[in-house]
């Protein structure tokens, strides 16, 4: 990669409201020329990087260079980046025309140039009747094409895009990502979109920057980012997916719903545990159980337009997901066959619970600022700085928060097959993650209790 | 962003010097004498002068009459002007609105003309009827408000559940405009109990009522007295006041 | 029948209410001395009011003269002083919001009396003398809290990009504030003038403590100097008609003007 070819630039970008950390440590590039998007879950942090982009807000720490020149402390009105709002912003007091020429007219563009280039622009959003009409009597979509109209005529360097079509309904959004494709590709400039769809992300974008809780999980091509997710995060958010507790057994040989696989895979060391991702397409279903990998038993069948969605349990008792075009009934036996290149494996993010305790006495130990009772133990001394293991299954959540130890909020959870597995944040911040067959839901409140004899006490490494 | 929040600060100076630094100098000249010396003077003075405690009885007396016949004409006028079905024209409301438009010393004027050409003894009648007509409206307009915003869809399930037209009225019309009622009355009893040439004109100067007093001792120069029996005003008003933003949160989801 | 009698009592109270109004309106178009006496058609009273050829020489023109001056200073200042400290407030933070929002309201939860003797100490407290600029400068303070008051809701209405979309298309932080955020929040400063020029108009108490001993007048101090000597000049009822008069056609306006916009919103 040249550097000539990069246009925008971020720098271990950090930036915090308050206690929350919205972004930490961010840095990628983007190409000249490409569309990029930003993709996550509300909150993720990605609204907020492209505002500090525009000139909106300072990072805490970090730079932002384009075209290799630092414009972080450039204010808005000065940076060659135009913003297109997630509710258009569109100026009530002025008419379409007015609002397309705001722009050219601050920068002192002679009035026949203006009209020109508005006109020019009318005509690529398809909007060459409106000028004279009030922006508030127009629709959603057409105002979607003023706001775009608006920010394009100023020929930026980058155009930012802020969930632009979030607003809108679903036939218009697809109108809409087929005409923002197009002039993309008509006017040459970089894109930078910002949306948490992420159909939407893989439909447009040359390259896509999945976050989450302010940082960046992957980024790749559309195919990358869906065929190779690069954690268990990124392949449950994009697109639907198969997503297992496994072992790799040695190189090219995994282990997953009770039965080993060969691979692609090299490299993960031998017996280590790590995440399976198969994504429902990716599992041939047939009728004869002969020639499967392994059989299964259909427990249910759904026609979703083009394919049947399909939930079957494998003999191992793991339930997957299936896509295929042929239905088959349920309770009818099917074998499945899944191929090497079609299992991604991913390294364990972590594998156990672990925390930052201090021993109160011999049966108490204090982490998560709160004091547990452990089993009787005379290793460490009071007082001793200690860390504290605990096995995702040996968190027990109860209904009513007021009842745990702790008490938190399911934040994220993930189907692996034959359990869930959860991450639950405490009152005061902190991440537990969870493994249970009950079912919650995301924003379930819950009381979180930990056992004595599941408290594992190991010594500090540091 | 933040540098946005700085444009206050001009008004929040101005704010400081000509509405809190006022304040603050009432309580100040209410605890010194004449010399600057800090006392107690003022009170006890007001505590042993029976024409001002009098005064000050009378004008609470004339201030809760007042707002209570208020509430009495007024509730029933608003009940009315919004309620579609017993008024449909615009105007009645704009009549009824007009007259807090209108310098009020000029309609008390005009009141108190007219009582004398009908040759009816100015005193404590002429004086609470013509604070009535002054204030009605600042009752009716608040009520009005509340009744015309509410939901029909209260009144319907109350009657749905088996409510009297009756009862409808008095469990949850009532209740419901509750907070319209308590500003009325912010905007009724204040006035009147603060007022000083209203009742002058009213009574030809036979009655005097509490600001008046007030006045009477600014203007000549009993500033540290004056300034007293002002915090004791500012007292009462302050009870009211908590009185409303108890009620507000109570129902605060209605407004 | 229930109507009947309902519009019966609104009409009733709207007749009682109106009677003094109306009463002095029609013995403006009278010659006489005395309130109540007709000694025939006339609109000498008006023409008195307009010539200054009256009792007392022009000190009621001087009045009228003064009560518009300082209301239009008064609700100008306002105004502007309003709307600056309302986008201030807008962008604070809540504790200091909190705050600047209690000083705000005591002005309009103050009695006016209160007001009055507090700046009137606050004045002596100073050493300054007191006058015209004193009669602006606390009219200034009871009617800036309106202005505030109108101005916010539109800031909270606006969609908050509309600055930043401003200043993104290359508008410097002032080109936005006169190009878009003033524009937009017109409504809420007209609004808010009207509301500023209204109570300084009316303002009494305030006047009456501020003021001094110069013998400035407003039209309201005018009225109560006057009608404590006893008599109440006759040209004040053609003033009274007047005024009343015009409130009556800007209320009409007003209300035809919402009814218009309404109308068309709806279409």
């Amino acid at each position: 990669m040249k550097s000539n070819d990069k246009i925008i630039e971020f720098k271990n970008i950090s930036k915090s409201f308050g206690d929350k950390c919205v972004l930490d440590d961010i840095s990628f590039y983007v190409k000249k020329g490409e569309f990029l998007t930003l993709l996550g879950p509300s909150g993720c942090g990605k609204t907020t990087l492209l505002r500090l982009l525009a000139g909106f807000g300072n990072t805490d720490k970090g730079e932002i260079l384009i075209n290799g020149e630092n414009i972080t402390d450039v204010p808005p009105h000065e940076r060659p980046v135009n913003t297109v709002f997630q509710r258009y912003a569109l100026f009530p007091h002025l008419d379409v025309y007015e609002n397309i020429a705001f722009g050219l007219k601050l920068h002192k563009v002679p009035t026949d140039e203006i009209d020109r280039k508005v006109r020019k622009v009318l005509k690529m959003v398809s909007m060459t009747d409106y000028e004279d009409r009030d922006v508030e009597s127009l629709s959603g979509g057409q105002q979607q094409r003023v706001a775009i109209a608006r920010a394009i005529v100023n020929q930026p360097t980058v155009l930012l895009l802020d969930e632009p079509l979030a607003a809108l309904d679903l036939k218009m959004r697809k109108d809409m990502q087929i005409e923002l494709k197009e002039m993309h590709k008509k006017l040459g400039i970089t894109f930078i979109y910002v949306t948490h769809d992420q159909e939407e992300a893989l439909t447009l974008s040359d390259t896509i920057v999945v976050m989450n809780e302010g940082k960046i999980q992957q980024i790749g091509t559309p195919t990358d980012i869906y065929n190779e997710p690069q954690n268990s995060f990124v392949a449950d958010f994009i697109g639907e997916s198969n997503i297992l507790n496994g072992k790799m057994v040695k190189d090219r040989v995994v282990e997953f719903a009770g039965h080993q696989f060969d691979c692609v895979d090299e490299g993960f060391g031998e017996n280590v545990d790590v995440d399976v991702v198969v994504r429902p397409e990716d599992i041939y279903i047939m009728n004869k159980v002969e020639g499967g990998q392994f059989s299964a038993r259909v427990k249910s069948c759904t026609f979703k337009g083009v394919h049947y969605e399909m939930f079957v349990e494998t003999d191992k008792g793991y339930e997957l997901m299936i896509q295929d075009y042929n239905a088959f009934e349920p309770e009818s036996v099917v074998g499945l066959i899944i191929k090497p290149a079609d299992i991604q494996v991913m390294k364990k993010e972590r594998v156990v619970n672990t925390f930052e305790g201090e021993i109160v006495d011999e049966t108490h130990v204090k982490f998560l600022e709160e004091t547990f009772e452990c089993e009787h133990q005379d290793k460490f001394a009071a007082g001793e700085k200690v860390t504290v293991e605990v096995e995702f299954s040996e968190v027990d959540l109860i209904d009513h928060p007021e009842e745990g130890m702790l008490s938190g909020e399911v934040h994220f959870l993930l189907y692996k097959g034959d359990h869930y597995h959860l991450t639950v944040e405490t009152d005061d911040g902190d991440h537990i993650w969870v493994d249970t067959n009950d079912v919650w839901d995301k924003g379930d409140l819950v009381g979180i209790n930990i056992a004595p004899k599941d408290i594992k006490i190991v010594k500090r490494n540091d | 962003m933040t540098k946005r929040s700085t444009w206050a600060l001009p008004y929040a100076i101005f704010l400081v010097l000509f509405v809190a630094l006022p304040l603050i100098l009432i309580m100040v000249y209410a605890f010194q004498d004449g010399a600057g010396n800090w006392t107690l003077g003022n009170f006890t003075k007001f505590f042993k002068d029976t024409d001002a405690i009098n005064t000050f009885a009378l004008s609470l007396e004339v201030a809760i009459e007042n707002t209570a016949i208020c509430i009495l004409l007024g509730y029933p006028a608003a009940w009315i002007l919004a309620n579609k079905k017993l008024n449909k024209s615009a105007v009645t409301i704009v009549l009824f609105i007009m007259p807090m438009w209108i310098n009020a010393l000029m309609r008390t004027l005009a009141t108190a003309e007219l009582f004398h050409m009908l040759g009816i003894q100015l005193g404590k009648g002429t004086l609470i009827v013509g604070m009535v007509y002054d204030y009605l409206p600042f009752m009716i307009y608040p009520i009005y408000n509340i009744l015309d915003r509410m939901d029909k869809s209260y009144a319907e399930a109350a009657a749905d559940l088996g409510a009297t037209p009756w009862q409808v009225f008095w469990k949850v019309q009532v209740p419901l405009s509750m907070p319209g009622i308590m500003s009325g009355i912010m905007m009724v009893f204040m006035p009147t109990v603060s007022t000083f040439a209203i009742s002058e004109f009213l009574t030809n100067n036979k009655i005097k009522l509490f600001g008046t007093i007030i006045q009477e001792n600014i203007n000549s120069s009993m500033w540290n007295y004056g300034a007293a029996l002002s915090l004791v005003m500012l007292v009462i008003i302050g009870m009211t006041s908590l009185l409303q933003d108890n009620k507000k949160e109570v129902s605060g989801g209605i407004v | 029948m229930k109507r009947f009698f309902a519009q019966c009592y609104i009409w009733l109270l709207l007749i009682v209410l109106y009677a003094p109004i109306v009463f002095i309106a029609v013995f403006s178009f009278t010659e006489s001395k005395v309130l109540g006496n007709w000694t025939g058609f006339s609109t000498k009273l008006y023409t008195n009011l307009f010539t200054g050829d009256m009792q007392g020489g022009g000190s009621l023109m001087h009045a009228i003269q003064n009560t518009i001056i300082i209301a239009l200073i008064a609700a100008t200042v306002s105004t502007v002083l309003g709307t600056i400290a309302a986008i201030g407030i807008h962008n604070m933070r809540s504790k200091a919001k909190q705050a600047i929002t209690f000083l705000n309201n005591i002005p309009m939860l103050n009695p006016d009396i209160i007001t009055g003797v507090s700046l009137f100490l606050l004045f002596v407290f100073l050493h300054i003398s007191q006058g015209y600029a004193t009669v602006v400068l606390a009219h200034i303070t009871f009617c800036t809290p309106y202005v505030v008051l109108s101005v916010l809701p539109k800031l909270t209405q606006m969609n908050p990009n509309i600055y930043e979309a401003a200043l993104d298309l290359g508008a410097t932080p002032f080109q936005a504030l006169r190009k878009v955020l003033i524009p937009m929040l017109k409504p809420g400063m007209i609004s808010g003038f009207i509301l500023a020029f209204t109570m300084s108009l009316d303002d009494f108490a305030v006047t009456f403590f501020t003021r001094g001993t110069i013998g400035l007048d407003t039209l309201s101090t005018y009225i109560y100097t006057d009608a404590r000597k006893g008599g109440l000049t006759p040209e004040l009822r053609p003033m009274i008609t007047i005024m009343f008069v015009g409130i009556l056609i800007l209320l009409i306006t007003i209300n035809l003007r919402k009814i218009r916009n309404s109308k068309n919103a709806a279409e």
